[in-house]
């Protein structure tokens, strides 16, 4: 049985590959391809199945789907960056969603933590959101080559960045101690409940400020950047950064995602085939998690990001390199 | 007392509150989202942009696209939900107003335990979300 989910998820991972490198649905003129010569019904179906094996490999590699979904859907799908932004919102912000209510059960996602951050990056999500369908109306190859470096910065960050599990902090700066940042959560691994707090909230909550702004800009979600901030800067414990990020998610990408439905920016072919297969391909990928090997699959991940965002820059500044 | 039964570990009455409600709202926005699709898909409801228009416009900007097919902005797709397409946006709209929803239950449960700073911060997010679904800043592109 391990034997048959291990290939599944080496077929799985073949046949994206095989389709965003040899397939001619994902070429670089693909507009023209989906005018003239594919029926409209085969778009929604490819979407599907794409997403779901995007919600396998994003679950396996701990990456939101929004972070693969952008740089993957608009460097190899024929959909205008401004949809793939909107649709990567609504991914992102379904899956938060989803994601929610286990973590807030569990204790694992800290309240008093993430609503003031929520605040300051939703409010500043929207004015991303905002600037970037500005910059997309300028010329949509600004924000091509801005989302190919943030998605090259995105793979640097998870190839260099050293997670802490449980940091040390021996002095609450006032901030942390007036709004109460602090918890204690159960260890199932050392069986024990482990007390935690955190500081350095001035810089955590002025950097949410270019968190939120990114989110908004480019559709992202934004735990790539929330995880290491909360953790690694805030030093909150790894499982309450990473559960607090995913439910951060929830409100940053609400506000970003309503900008974007506003806008007209979210096509209903495009969005549900891409929400659903990446919710049954994450179902799917934490049931497989159990066999993998995260590292290998983290590695492959860092290298697919690094080669959308280089074909992304490669697209924005028109030098016809990459494919 | 260091098991899982510990006081420390068991999240405040409103924390569940939202977990609820996300649990329930997230499940019926999803059916929704999937029961409307396959309406629209399968052609049991007309659409307002067919789909030969619309796959071969999804490559234009959203400014050039809502123009050709004649698609509102903002709340506009409230007017055309006997649309197949637009009758999708249902689902996306009641997804993205749960978190306000949440929010209601959070201000409530901090002015019932007179936390004020964190009544102030949940009443502030709701007007945020507020202003971001009003179309005050997302509307008017063309």
């Amino acid at each position: 049985m391990e034997k048959l989910k291990l290939k599944f998820f080496c077929f799985a991972v073949t046949v994206m590959t095989a389709l965003m490198n040899v397939s001619p649905v994902f070429a670089e003129n693909a507009p023209d391809i989906a005018a003239s010569t594919k029926p409209w019904w085969v778009w929604p179906l490819i979407l599907l199945f794409f997403c779901f094996i995007l919600g396998i490999v994003a679950v396996m590699a701990g990456v939101g789907g929004g972070v693969l979904y952008v740089p993957l859907v608009s460097g190899f799908f024929p959909f205008h960056i401004d949809f793939v932004r909107g649709v990567g919102l609504m991914v992102a912000l379904a899956g938060a969603l989803a994601a929610g209510p286990g973590l807030l059960r569990r204790n694992l996602a800290n309240l008093r933590l993430a609503l003031p951050v929520a605040l300051i990056a939703s409010t500043f999500a929207i004015i991303g959101a905002l600037l970037g369908l500005y910059l997309s109306k300028l010329d949509p190859n600004i924000i091509q080559t801005c989302l190919g470096f943030t998605i090259t910065g995105i793979a640097c960050l998870l190839l260099f960045s050293k997670n802490s599990e449980k940091p040390v902090v021996t002095k609450q700066d006032a901030i942390s101690l007036a709004l109460g940042f602090g918890g204690a959560y159960w260890d199932d691994g050392a069986k024990e409940i482990v007390e935690w707090k955190t500081h350095r909230s001035v810089i955590g909550m002025l950097l949410f400020i270019v968190i939120g702004l990114m989110a908004g800009m480019f559709g992202l979600g934004a735990g790539w950047a929330n995880v290491p901030v909360l953790n690694l800067l805030m030093g909150s414990p790894m499982k309450i950064a990473v559960g607090t990020s995913k439910f951060l998610l929830s409100i940053t990408d609400t506000s970003a995602a309503w900008i974007y439905l506003n806008k007209g920016c979210v096509i209903p072919l495009i969005a549900v085939p891409s929400i659903v297969g990446l919710m049954l391909g994450s179902l799917v990928g934490v049931r497989l998690l159990a066999i993998a090997k995260p590292k290998m699959i983290r590695m492959m991940v860092i290298g697919v990001l690094f080669f959308a965002g280089l074909k992304a820059i490669d697209k924005g500044l028109g030098l016809g390199i990459i494919g | 007392m260091t098991t899982k039964d510990d006081p420390r570990l068991q999240p405040p009455p409103e924390q569940i509150i939202y977990a609820n409600i996300l649990t329930f709202g997230v499940g019926a926005c999803l059916a929704m989202m999937v029961t409307f699709y396959c309406l629209y898909v399968f052609g049991a409801i007309e659409p307002h942009v067919s789909f030969e228009l619309l796959t071969s416009n999804w490559g234009k900007g959203v400014h050039e696209y809502l123009q050709i097919t004649n698609t509102p902005d903002g709340w506009g797709w409230l007017y055309l939900l006997r649309k197949g397409d637009f009758l999708n946006y249902v689902g996306f709209g009641l997804l993205a107003l749960l978190t306000n929803l949440c929010f209601v239950v959070l201000l409530i449960g901090y002015i019932k335990r007179r936390d004020w700073v964190y009544a102030a911060i949940s009443l502030t997010e709701i007007i945020v979300l507020t202003l971001a679904a009003s179309g005050i800043f997302g509307t008017g592109g063309h």
